[in-house]
């Protein structure tokens, strides 16, 4: 495939969103977390619940900085590199991104502040509020972003006006309701949720590790085992109920997933692993089990799941049925209100595969002039590249049981074991860390990678997609925001790196004397019980 | 649903017209005064509590009112599509520029005083300097630009194409009338900002603000004067030309337009929209007066008169035009042949009348609770929950 301009913007939006969900993930979490510990604290008076507010809220300011910051190139690029989509897509796409503003985004900015600047300026109860409001802003906006990227993966309520040359909204519920957003949203959010207990975890087994702030470490990691263990259990089902949605919105994806060339006899097996050949058109040394797949993509023993070969000749059909919308299209656009009514019935007939015959534009200006051979090409087009989705969605389901296992495990030990963690699992925990994030990032990559050719499923392909720019432009751009983030990055890591070694410092007088207190008190009644003991 | 028909697609236009005008001016108003600091940050605080005074009069707000850019981007995409997609890809390089602004100015502001070295400190300080002062110049270039008309085109299929190599794109944007333009935003917001460090601030760096700020509102005047009497004799308006419809199907190319006349015909077609003029020139001499005086309060309302003035004068002047081409004027963008669909339309106001009150009252219990000025004792006691 050469190396063009479609090629080069999709590699800076695929840079600039991974990078963003850097710390979209932790915002999402530690939010939570944070709201948590503050609860906790307004509900018992114990300082030292404070404290952990404090210093685990100061981590969640710094992180949340650059999700803010690497968050507002995301709301402008659609239309900076990708005019032809804001054109054609805008009036759906548009909506949830700007309800995302005014419900989310105002929330919780306008309440961050107050977060960090009103500890001394609010009551108690008016300071939780705040905590509470951040993090359920946080979390809205995961809901409206992922409705705006549901309807790129399952694009319903809307239709083509021949009019205006785009989508228009027929169904704002449907959008809302779209079975495929609100799997991903509670997918999303639960993997936030991980990413924030690893985190909270990780750093508390260093501090145990290192002997230091073990009082705010053991609670810590009591709130995130027990948080993580239910996210994990939730991450793994919901991303489970997103396959389930796959199998009716997306079935290209899904078998590309499952590097399932043919349609194989119900209930298909799922491959466990294997090496797909994208060019043979097999998978080599898969190794299967028995029935999974039919069982997890339709929950039945009888749905067939077709497989890719299946599907592009699906595709080839609805090519050539796209290429007579696209003729009727033309008339339309000359005529205007004085369109033929058999000409109008011919595209509303078809105009549900327009789409497909704009995959023919990679290779003719016009599509109605298009070759048999170019047609075939085309239709081999909506095959995503196969062995990355493959793997990469693999390795992210490994992470997922592997949260499950860490979380169960620590939660295990925290409830029943008295907090005695062994050291190698205070090891693990620390080196555990970056697992979340890499398992986010899969995430992502399998669900937009496995899109292509399209940005709007079955609706606008991709190489139509992207603006009027020179190479110069996005070479000089993509450049820029490399640059920009490599050195923010730096920057953000050295501060938490600074900041969790130094550990909490404030209220540190007042914290030290409480768990002073505390702990005489306990160990004053088990030596009241031990006196009483032998008496009875 | 049908109860979008309720409201008639024309009026639900205007609505968004005005709707665009009110977050462009909401985040002049808000974001505005956080860019006017950052841009008179090395002049009005030289040691170092100075600046973390100054800085930390818009630490606790910034961040909310940074989100007027945001949403702004979000409703132009939402009720405007193709506006969104024709200036954004169009203004590609410049809109880079701004976007690194607002990059780098939250993560100053956030990790400015998170350590004490002084050379970290300085970075940050630039960072913070540039992140005001280059988005205030370049939006008042991009009106400029707006007003002349950029040089795109639509193909049949409705596919935006802006004419020209990419460093005339870039450069291109930099003409005389559009500098000066630029100039009258920049001295507008820092004028702006000076209102508002004269009443969240004492001592040096408030007296500081008072000369700066006065000087700007000056510039901010005769700019503005100067850029009038400039579209009077030497810029050329657009108008629609024959028979067209209000409530249509949102396609430029079924409307057929003009390049000639004066913008300022509007005010002879439309005489009342004078107030928006008369109110810019008087809110900023105003401001001027104030910023000389001890009401503080009073000033910075005035500043938000001349903000208000001088914003929506450009949407007042040029309607119902909202981006013209001066290539192929019948590409131009108004408010009649770029809008979303009727539903999306309603739904979105629908979404806006039950928000925006909302996020209004709660934004003003923010700035109540953080009412007072910041002193020189609250940086020092609070080193760590400030910035």
């Amino acid at each position: 495939m050469e190396f063009g301009i479609v090629e080069l913007s999709r590699l800076q939006f695929a840079v600039t969103v991974m990078y963003h969900f850097l710390f979209v993930p932790l915002t999402l979490g530690l939010s939570i977390l944070v709201a948590i510990m503050e609860t906790v604290y307004v509900m018992t008076n114990r300082p030292i619940w404070r404290q952990m507010t404090k210093f685990w809220g100061m981590l969640f300011g710094i992180n949340f900085v650059l999700g803010v910051a690497t968050g507002i190139t995301m709301e402008f690029q659609f239309g900076m590199n990708w005019s032809y989509y804001s054109h054609y897509v805008g009036d759906i796409f548009g909506a949830p991104l700007a309800i995302e503003g005014l419900m989310a985004f105002f929330l919780e900015a306008t309440f961050v502040g107050l977060f960090f600047f009103g500890w001394d300026k609010l009551s108690k109860v008016a300071h939780l509020i705040v905590a509470w409001l951040v993090a359920i802003g946080s979390n809205f906006s995961a809901l409206w972003i992922l409705i705006a990227n549901g309807w790129m993966q399952n694009p319903v309520g809307a239709e083509f006006n021949p009019m205006t040359m785009r989508m228009e909204m027929t169904s704002f519920f449907e959008v809302l309701f779209n079975e495929v957003a609100q799997a991903k949203f509670v997918h999303t959010v639960s993997a936030g949720y991980v990413t924030a207990s690893v985190f909270v975890l990780g750093v508390s087994a260093w501090y145990m590790l290192k002997g230091r702030h073990i009082e705010l470490a053991r609670r810590s990691i009591t709130v995130a085992a027990a948080f993580g263990l239910a996210s994990a259990f939730s991450v793994v089902l919901l991303g489970d109920e997103s396959g389930y949605s796959a199998t009716h919105s997306q079935k290209m994806k899904l078998a590309a997933i499952e590097a399932m060339w043919e349609t194989e006899p119900a209930p298909a097996p799922f491959n466990l692993i294997g090496f797909p050949d994208q060019e043979a058109r097999e998978t080599h040394y898969a190794i299967k089990i028995p029935w999974a797949m039919g069982l997890i993509g339709t929950r039945s023993l009888t749905t067939e799941i077709p497989g890719i070969n299946e599907l592009v000749e699906q595709a080839e059909t609805r090519i050539r049925s796209g290429m007579t919308a696209y003729d009727a299209l033309v008339t339309i656009r000359a005529e205007r209100e004085a369109t033929d009514p058999a000409v109008m019935a011919t595209f509303e007939e078809h105009s549900a595969d327009l789409g497909f015959a704009y995959l023919l534009k990679r290779y003719v200006d016009d599509p109605r002039d298009a070759s048999e051979d170019q047609i075939i090409a085309a239709a081999n087009d909506t095959i995503p590249t196969v062995w990355p989705l493959f793997w990469a969605f693999r390795i992210m389901v490994g992470l997922g049981f592997g949260f499950i296992a860490t979380m169960g495990y620590f939660f295990y030990m925290a409830s029943f074991k008295g907090m005695q963690f062994p050291r190698p699992a205070l090891h693990l925990a620390v080196w555990m860390i970056p697992a979340p994030w890499i398992a986010a990032e899969l995430g992502w990559f399998v669900a937009e990678f496995g899109r292509q050719p399209w940005t709007v499923d079955g609706v606008l392909p991709t190489a139509m997609s992207v603006s009027h720019l020179s190479m110069t432009e996005v070479a000089l751009t993509l450049a820029g925001f490399v640059v920009f983030y490599t050195v923010l990055f730096v920057v953000e890591m050295g501060l938490m790196l600074k900041y969790i070694r130094k550990g909490p410092f404030q209220d540190v007088e007042e914290t030290d004397a409480w768990v002073k207190r505390h702990n005489d008190r306990l160990a004053g009644r088990k030596n009241a019980d031990a006196i009483a003991m032998p008496a009875e | 649903m049908i109860l979008h028909e309720l409201m008639s697609y024309e009026l639900l236009r205007l609505i968004w017209w005005g709707l665009l005008g009110v977050l462009l001016i909401g985040f002049a108003l808000t974001d505005g005064f956080d860019m006017g600091v950052g841009a008179l940050l090395p002049f009005v605080a030289k040691t170092d509590t100075e600046r973390r005074i100054a800085i930390n009069t818009v630490g606790p707000v910034w961040e909310g009112n940074q989100v007027w850019f945001i949403l702004g981007g979000g409703a132009i995409f939402a009720a405007w599509p193709p506006l969104y997609a024709v200036s954004f890809s169009g203004f590609y390089l410049a809109m880079f520029v701004i976007l690194a602004a607002f990059i780098v100015r939250p993560v100053a502001f956030k990790y400015r005083s998170k350590r004490d070295d002084a050379r970290w400190r300085s970075t940050w300080d630039w960072a913070l300097f540039a992140g005001g002062f280059v988005p205030a110049l370049l939006f008042g270039v991009a009106v400029g630009n707006v007003m002349q008309g950029v040089p795109f085109y639509l193909t049949d299929d409705l596919y935006p194409i802006y004419e020209g190599a990419w460093y005339a794109k870039f450069f291109g944007l930099l003409d005389p009338f559009s500098l000066l333009t630029g100039v009258v935003s920049l001295s507008m917001l820092v004028m702006h900002g000076a209102a508002w460090l004269t009443l969240k601030a004492e001592g040096p760096v408030q007296q500081r603000a008072r000369a700066y700020g006065s000087r700007a509102a000056l510039v901010a005047v005769a700019g503005y004067v100067l850029a009038g009497l400039w579209l009077a004799v030497g810029i050329d308006a657009y108008a629609i030309v024959g028979d067209y419809v209000t409530d249509g199907p949102s396609n430029p190319l079924h409307f057929e337009v003009a390049k000639g006349g004066s913008w300022l015909a509007a005010y002879a077609v439309r005489p009342w929209i004078a107030i928006a003029p008369l109110m810019g020139i008087a809110g900023a001499l105003l401001t001027f007066i104030g910023l000389r005086s001890t009401r503080e309060i009073s000033t910075l309302l005035f500043s938000k008169m001349a903000i208000l003035g001088m914003i929506s004068s450009v949407g007042l002047t040029m309607f119902p035009f909202i981006l013209p081409s001066s290539t192929n004027p019948g590409s131009s963008l108004t408010v009649w042949n770029s809008s979303s669909s009727h539903l999306t339309l309603f739904v979105m106001l629908g979404a806006t009348v039950i928000f925006m009150p909302v996020i209004l009252m709660y934004t003003a219990w923010v700035y109540k609770v953080l009412w007072g000025k910041v002193t020189e004792a609250d940086v020092s006691e609070n080193s760590h929950s400030v910035y």
